[in-house]
């Protein structure tokens, strides 16, 4: 009986051993197939994703010249985990950084709130962008400090210190940027203005990935399935800019030592031949370990330096708005080609005329003369055409289609299809900003707003939109929007500015004696069909601005051109001989003018305005 | 020669088989699991582990077919003789073994290493047998017990010194041998009720409950043993009126309990909760003397012995166990996370395990092994690179096979006619079965951290000699069954 029990204790215990195999057997299927976090631990254990970095497009001007390359640079990078055994002086005395430094960079980079994709399993960047020099002793000695590694990166190089604006710079990506673009990991670089910003993506190429395997102690075990699952880095696109270098130079040097800015755009494809801004800085000074420390300067100059004029800064256009508002008027039927208005010179009312000429004007004369009471006249009748109309709601229609015309034009707004990243948007008034100023629809008239006749009053505009506005009168009715990528594509955004083509003609016509009789026959270039218009512009800051725009040769124009200077004085002392300087230059290649050149270049007219 | 054409024919073949299948198998983990990335060696370079493990596979056979050549009736005979010779061996390892990673138990003998404490399982398993072989012994009683609690607590106790209470605790396997010869299985259900309740107290002892005035651990473990008093009382010995007496009591008191303190009164329900399972001993005494009930007095011992338990048990835990075996059990309890630390190797043993998916990453390519961010890879860990490199593929069939090879020998043990070759049999399937429990659990995560080998597959000539060993004194003595009448 006992022995009948004993013989079935072999089934229980049978029965013990199977299920704990089963019990395993189901512990196993669960860790192995259902649970997929111990895959992902494998991952992060045994995988050292070491990024690639991409060589960053190179750029070049219009003429194939190289303007933006790369030079190696070189990271420092840690992993903390890593660390053993570390000789913390002669590490220092490698790294020629002292120890303070060191334990510095060590809290820095532990600091979670600084540093917020902080681990001590993953690298982090110590020191950055050294050059090859800096870095000479440490690369033969890196191997003795566990944890620590050299990152190749590039760093940009210029072949000609010039265009800072407008190529930009680039910089360490931001919290923002890395919450928008997955790209972008803690301690990437990126374009942060110009050039290098817009077309970021595709002067960035792709990082790519080496991935390495890395044992329990941290040490390199060679390549995970011999580099088949490695990404190889994407080299950059390169970028072929619309930028004349050597007229970009040409300008740069004619603004030294003055403020302000000059933008050249080819008229028949919108391309930007030189966006020249003053103060300006050599766009070197802004890169790798020496850029916080000048990014800062640049940042507290008041002459703000960093600010893009070109393509920034507003202004009001003073006269050189005459031969646009010439033109939106005869569009209006406002005037016509054979309008006369009269002039009483300095005792013009309710715009004094700063010019002596003969009564009545013509339009041609006009321009020419930059007669202000003829440009009155010619404003107030295109508003006042219908009359005002009951609650002024014809004047009001004028109005509105006077300052439709101006946006049409390219005014009071951005380029929103240009490639320049950093545009001011000017300032067109409509209705409603003097219905709010005046408090009431009717409280306004022609009289109230007469300051616009001439350019001035409420009216801002930047000097890029300046430019766009000459080279529309070169192409007689369309511009294509200044771009600074020299692609097909930039080239098909045209833009009719609403004004019928035979209205150009007598404005052309006026422009081109403003160069040979008028306000701007200083500048005239020998041999060359130059239009133009000069600007003096009054403002709160002292002296009057010097303004002009232009293009030449007056058929078939190659170049249109705006220039400001800041507190010159006369449009035509300053502006337009500056322009007419650059117009030579572009379209002779050469300058014969070499009195006009060596006046220009020599003056310092803003002791302030230097060059970083 | 007849000798030995007679054991070729009676050889349960079967068995070797099986052996041979894991043998091979754990020689090609230990070739993957020391395989280096960088310099890869061949399977049969000496220098290299897998080389070495080759080496003791050949002399781990050539050891076996000498036993299998020894006449089986030496075993019995010299059984003691055995025993004798590894005790000596053992307390002279305690003296002469070198320091080792904290443990003194092995002897080292020019280029060959031997740990004392596998031929220790073989001199006890021969021992047990013997003894329970013994004409007209039954275990029966406690009294019976004893000779063979002292045979394996000698070799246990020397083990403990050593510092090798994983390889000590493999003695324990063996009351699953005094199960099947006759011990009471209530024994085993209590070790597991004492296991349950250790763990019950440790887990959520520091879990405070009522406002801090007692522990969810000690109050659960009272709860557990009332409920078993209950239930003995009520389905098995089916004195209905007296349970239904003792939940009243139990009831009147946990609700007093709940009003006192709602009335604002703090008491510590710890101690509440043991007077009140004390309470219940006195009660079963009670009927004792005053029904005359029978053995009730053993449930009032039951009782209190095992209050007694779980209120040692957090001195147990904290005083007798090393900080380290502490961290173990609370690692795996969940109590604490070390990652760094010792829960580190669980954890990485888990990820290569659970990175293998359903087929594995092929043999030679698991990562994590090969990178050895698991630990002991090729010896106690070495389960790991067939959980990644063969995934759950390989894994279950390694298990199956040994399922099929421990089923084999119950199969064997059953066979015998000699009580002598039972024991034995039984003695070498709990000590495999024990292996197996351990080592898997350990490397899956469910048993703490316990450093024995796999049999057959971890690393080391040693254990592998040492399970050999075991297995083929045991063929031996199986292919013997037709010659012995009795
Ligand atoms: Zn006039």
């Amino acid at each position: 009986m006992i022995n009948d029990t004993l013989q079935n204790r072999r089934y229980i215990i049978a029965v013990v051993i199977s299920a704990v195999v089963l019990i395993y057997i189901v512990r196993l299927f669960t860790i192995q197939i259902l649970d997929d976090k111990y895959k992902e631990g494998a991952e992060s254990n045994a995988f050292l994703y070491k990024t690639q970095y991409p060589p960053r497009g190179l750029i070049y001007d219009r003429n194939e010249k190289l303007l933006v390359y790369n030079k190696p640079a070189y990271d420092i990078m840690l992993i903390m985990r890593e660390i053993e055994n570390l000789d913390t002086l002669s590490l220092c005395k490698d790294l020629n950084i002292t120890r303070e430094y060191f334990a510095q960079r060590l809290i820095e980079i532990k600091d979670r709130k600084k540093n917020k994709g902080y681990s001590s399993y993953t690298p982090q960047v110590f020191m950055t962008q050294l050059s090859a020099e800096d870095i000479a002793t440490m690369q033969q000695f890196i191997y003795k400090y566990r944890g620590f590694y050299i990152q190749n990166r590039t760093l940009r190089e210029y072949s000609y210190p010039a265009a800072a604006h407008l190529l930009g710079s680039i910089g360490e990506v931001s919290p923002r940027m890395i919450a928008q673009d997955s790209y972008y990991k803690q301690g990437d670089y990126a374009g942060r203005d110009g050039i290098e910003y817009t077309y970021e993506k595709q002067l960035r190429g792709e990082k790519g990935v080496e991935i390495l395997l890395r044992d329990a102690k941290g040490r390199i075990k060679g390549r995970y399935e011999d580099g088949k699952k490695d990404l190889a880095p994407k080299i950059g696109s390169n970028l072929k800019l619309t930028i004349d270098i050597q007229l970009q130079m040409l300008g740069e040097k004619l603004m030294d030592g003055k403020m302000g800015s000059i933008v050249a755009i080819e008229p028949a494809t919108g391309e930007i031949l030189s966006l020249v801004s003053n103060p300006t800085f050599d766009p070197s000074i802004l890169v790798g370990r020496q850029r916080s420390e000048n990014y800062r300067k640049l940042v507290n100059d008041p002459m703000k330096p960093l600010l893009n004029r070109a393509t920034q800064a507003q202004y009001s256009p003073g006269s050189t708005f005459k031969p646009l508002q010439a033109l939106i008027c005869l569009q209006m039927g406002g005037i016509t080609e054979k309008s006369y208005f009269p002039c009483g010179g300095k005792g013009s009312l309710p715009i004094s005329c700063t010019h002596f000429h003969g009564s009545p004007v013509s339009l041609l004369n006009a321009i020419e003369q930059s007669c202000n009471p003829f440009f009155w006249g010619a404003f107030r009748s295109s508003l006042e055409k219908n009359g005002y109309g009951n609650e002024n709601v014809n004047f009001r229609e004028a109005y509105t289609a006077w300052s439709e015309g101006l946006k049409r034009f390219g005014l009071g707004k951005r380029f929103p299809d240009s490639d320049l990243y950093e545009q001011g948007r000017g300032y067109v008034p409509d209705t409603s900003f003097y219905d709010r100023s005046y408090l009431k629809k009717t409280a306004w008239r022609s009289l109230t707003i007469r300051s616009l006749a001439i350019g001035q009053g409420e009216i801002l505009v930047t000097p890029l939109q300046l430019a766009n506005v000459a080279a529309s009168i070169a192409n007689e009715g369309y511009y294509i929007t200044p771009h600074i990528n020299r692609s097909d594509s930039m080239r098909q955004r045209i833009h009719s500015v609403g004004v019928d083509k035979k209205h150009f003609q007598i404005v052309k016509e006026g422009m081109e004696r403003v160069s040979t009789f008028g306000t701007g026959r200083y500048a005239h270039i020998p041999g060359i069909a130059l239009c133009g218009k000069t600007g003096t512009v009054e403002n709160n800051h002292g002296k009057d601005h010097s303004l002009y725009i232009g293009f030449a040769p007056k058929d078939d124009p190659k170049i249109a051109v705006a220039v400001v200077v800041e507190n010159a004085g006369f449009g035509a002392t300053w502006a337009a001989p500056i322009a007419s300087l650059l117009i030579e230059q572009y379209l002779t290649g050469k300058i014969e003018r070499t009195w006009m050149l060596e006046h220009m270049l020599n003056t310092v007219l803003n002791p302030h305005a230097k060059r970083y | 020669m007849q000798n030995v054409t007679k054991i070729k024919f009676a050889l349960d073949w079967l068995t070797v088989a099986y052996y041979l299948i894991l043998v091979t198998m754990g020689w090609f983990s230990i070739y993957g699991a020391s395989y280096d990335l960088e310099n890869s060696t061949s399977i049969f370079d000496f220098s290299q582990r897998a080389g070495k493990q080759f080496i003791w596979i050949l002399t781990a056979l050539g050891i076996g077919g000498m036993l299998l050549l020894v006449e089986h009736r030496m075993y019995n005979l010299f059984a003691y003789v055995v025993y004798g010779a590894s005790i000596l061996l053992l307390i002279a390892t305690i003296f002469l073994a070198p320091d080792i990673k904290g443990s003194r138990s092995w002897l080292v003998l020019g280029p060959v290493s031997f740990q004392p404490a596998e031929l220790a399982k073989v001199a006890t398993s021969l021992t047990l047998a013997k003894i329970m072989s013994a004409y007209n012994y039954k275990l029966r009683s406690i009294k019976d017990m004893m000779p063979l609690l002292l045979v394996i607590f000698i070799p246990f106790a020397l083990i403990v010194l050593q510092k090798e209470t994983g390889s000590a605790l493999v003695f324990a396997a063996f009351f699953l041998v005094f199960y099947r010869e006759g011990m009471s299985g209530l024994i085993l259900l209590l070790g597991m009720l004492a296991v349950v309740l250790f763990v019950v107290v440790i887990r959520f002892g520091e879990v405070a409950i009522f406002g801090g005035q007692g522990s969810l651990g000690m109050i659960l473990a009272m709860g557990i043993i009332l409920i078993l008093e209950l239930i003995y009382i009520s389905f098995f010995r089916k004195h209905v009126k007296e349970a239904l007496w003792l939940l009243g009591g139990i009831t009147i008191i946990c609700l007093l309990c709940w009003g006192l303190n709602l009335a604002g009164l703090s008491l510590n329900y710890n101690y509440v909760a043991i007077c009140l399972t004390l309470a219940s001993c006195l009660y079963c005494l009670a009927i004792q003397v005053l029904l005359r009930h029978k053995a009730y007095w053993l449930i009032a011992l039951f009782a209190a012995v095992f209050v007694m338990f779980s209120f040692s048990s957090g001195y147990l835990f904290n005083k007798v166990l090393q900080p380290h075996q502490q961290m173990r059990i609370k690692v795996l309890l969940n109590m604490e996370d070390d990652p760094a630390g010792v829960g580190y190797n669980v954890n990485q043993s888990k990820i290569a395990i659970g990175s293998g998916g359903l087929y594995g990453k092929g043999f030679l390519n698991g990562t994590q092994t090969k990178l050895k961010y698991v630990p002991e890879q090729d010896t106690d860990f070495i389960f790991c690179t067939v959980g990644e490199e063969h995934g759950f593929v390989g894994s279950f069939l390694v298990l199956l096979i040994y399922w099929l090879f421990l089923m084999r020998i119950l199969t064997l043990a059953e066979r015998q006619r000699e009580a002598f070759s039972r024991v034995y049999a039984y003695c070498v399937a709990s000590i495999f079965f024990f292996h197996l429990l351990v080592n898997i659990g350990m490397v899956v995560g469910l048993i703490p951290v316990i450093g024995i080998p796999l049999p057959f597959f971890s690393y080391g000539g040693s254990s592998l000699w040492g399970f050999t060993i075991l297995l083929f004194i045991l063929l031996r003595l199986d292919a013997a069954r037709m010659e012995t009448m009795r």
